[in-house]
């Protein structure tokens, strides 16, 4: 056997080379999430990335503390671990914010030790490790405090509104200015930790001032944004620490959360600018409006939708946020069962903002045991209405709206639809005449071809499941 | 600029367009899984958080500091990747029976 020259390896190499793992099993993890098959063995790959990166860090050399370091991770593992199973999927937003916060605010806590580490006296930094120091503390800090106010808002502890104050944009600029102003003092030399913990306390009122503005619909948009920015964040403290494993894997999710926010915006047919700026939710429809589109809309009866869809060849189901609030999963599961014994064809028209996160609407489904071949993306579907018998609209409303399609008054124009209005009969299930979530009205309710079946989603649905069944 | 900064750029940009091409070809079925994903890979900041938890002789608010964002680091990496799993497992595909495939009309 030749002796390989193992010796020339120092320790700090080999962490290094464990890193390397790290990095090829994280790409390999989202390479396989390219494939609902094969995407849980990903996850599992990425997790053992992971624990070579945790387990090569305790070898870094001069590393002390390690017991209550170990201690601190024995404590905090079965917590993040039970907050994870516990969690509804319907929560699954909420969820996902919360971590994104509780990331990049370690960032921000670590890039604060290093500076005090390594910044006893001014002018002792170099620019790139300056730079990245207040950048992380300031990206991972608005990321901390924006996310535990989406969480807030998710989670319904304070309202979904759109909260405002007069000159709210200029104070936000105002605080972006003496951050910056503050951030500059740090780079040009001025290295003084309170400059830093400053940078942070107002990085932290910004990222609150930030959300509060954004209306609940919008929170995908937001969501997808802030793990960009933890993303970024992270790859920052590798600047900061020197560690490349911490610049590709903070980079790999803040290209993902960067692209994930511009799909979610270009869903709601509005730049990324106007989400964050525009505070959609105050929009007011104009009464003439509404009562312009107000004609006759018809009721309907679910023995009649039944007969409808039980002799129907092709079904398409919309699914709505309205259908997870109502709790309407698993019935509709069943509904499209009963639908196959007599040979229907059914599928599932998912909107890419159907849901309060991107992909929600998908998650939840297959909660409720829904087979991911028969849920279609919105350009999959849209060509195949023009040959559905019925559309079944279940507590979904902006998404199906044509006036996105066809009225360039309407706040919604340009915002890409599922053509629901191409199918040859339309059934709209809804508790109520209300407009929807934006607030505008929908024409496709008083479309000659749609009838309103009116009533809770859940109850509506179990009644069409015995109608079905007796049909 | 240093040359050890001049190659950590160059990884970042790598990073990014790395990540754009891979993350381009999840499908939308899976971006739920996908955020939670990257949620828990961002929880690599803990080996950040270890070794400035790891600098010997730190002041006691500091000592704080470090091991709470070791604390928010760790419930990030282990419930990132938890949940991730759960949502994943929920995703099958159709059980192909004899009848299903027969009727099938494509």
């Amino acid at each position: 056997m030749i002796a390989l020259p193992l010796a020339s390896i120092s320790r700090t190499d080999w962490i290094s080379l464990a890193y390397i793992v790290t990095i090829v099993c994280f790409i390999l993890a989202l390479r396989f999430l390219s494939d609902p098959a094969h995407a849980r063995k990903g996850n599992w790959i990425g997790a053992f990335g992971m624990a070579v990166a945790i387990v090569a860090t305790f070898f870094q050399p001069g590393l002390k503390n390690i017991a209550s370091i170990i201690i601190v991770m024995a404590i905090a593992a079965p917590i993040g671990a039970y907050a994870a199973r516990a969690v509804k999927m319907t929560a699954m937003p909420q969820m996902v914010a919360l971590f994104n916060g509780v990331g990049g605010g370690a960032a921000a806590l670590i890039s604060l030790a290093d500076f005090h580490e390594r910044a006893p006296a001014p002018d002792r930094l170099a620019l790139s490790t300056s730079i990245a120091v207040v950048l992380s503390a300031l990206i991972g800090s608005i990321s901390f405090m924006g996310s535990l106010v989406a969480f807030a808002k998710l989670q319904e502890l304070i309202g979904g509104r759109p909260i405002q104050y007069p000159g709210q944009q200029y104070g936000n600029l105002g605080l972006i200015a003496v951050i910056a102003g503050l951030g500059i003092a740090i780079v040009a030399g001025y290295e003084h930790l309170w400059v830093l913990v400053v940078i942070i306390v107002l990085s932290l009122a910004f990222g609150a001032l930030f959300v509060l503005p954004i209306g609940g619909a919008d929170m995908p948009v937001v969501i997808a944004l802030l793990n960009a920015f933890t993303g970024v964040a992270t790859a920052l403290t590798g600047f900061v620490l020197h560690q490349n494993v911490l610049i590709v894997s903070g980079m790999l999710v803040g290209a993902s959360g960067t692209l994930l926010t511009l799909m979610m915006a270009r869903a709601m047919g509005r730049s990324v600018a106007n989400v964050l700026f525009g505070a959609f939710g105050t929009l007011q429809v104009t009464a003439a409006e509404v009562e312009a589109a107000g004609g006759a809309v018809r009721p309907t009866t679910p023995e009649d939708v039944a007969v409808m869809l039980a002799y129907g060849q092709r079904v398409v189901i919309v699914p709505g946020y309205g259908l997870a609030v109502a709790q309407a999963q698993h019935a509709v599961r069943e509904l499209a069962t009963e639908l196959e014994k007599r040979g229907v064809d059914v599928k599932y028209a998912i909107h890419p903002v159907a849901g309060r996160m991107p992909g929600h609407m998908n998650v939840l489904l297959a909660e409720a045991n829904v087979p991911y071949d028969q849920l279609k993306e919105m350009d999959e579907i849209n060509p195949a209405f023009d040959q559905t018998d019925v559309a079944l609209v279940i507590g979904a409303n902006d998404v199906t709206n044509p006036a996105a399609r066809s009225d360039t008054s309407s706040p919604i124009y340009g915002m890409p639809i599922l053509n629901v209005d191409h199918a040859h009969n339309v059934v709209v299930l809804k508790r109520s005449m209300n407009p929807g979530f934006a607030g505008i009205d929908n024409p496709l309710f008083v479309d000659p071809k749609t009838v309103m079946l009116f009533g809770d989603a859940k109850a509506s649905v179990e009644k069409l499941v015995s109608a079905v069944k007796s049909v | 600029m240093s040359v050890s900064f001049l190659i950590e750029l160059t990884v970042l940009i790598l990073a990014a367009f790395l990540g754009v091409e891979v993350i381009s070809k999840v499908p939308t079925l899976l971006h739920t899984p996908l955020m939670s994903g990257t949620n828990a890979i961002h929880g690599i900041v803990i080996v950040g958080a270890i070794i400035v938890a790891g600098i010997h002789g730190q002041p006691v608010w500091l000592r704080i500091v470090t091991l709470t964002a070791v604390a928010l680091a760790t419930g990030n990496v282990v419930g990132g990747f938890v949940v991730t799993d759960r949502m994943l497992e929920m995703f099958k595909r159709r059980k192909p029976t004899p009848t299903d495939e027969a009727e099938k009309p494509e």
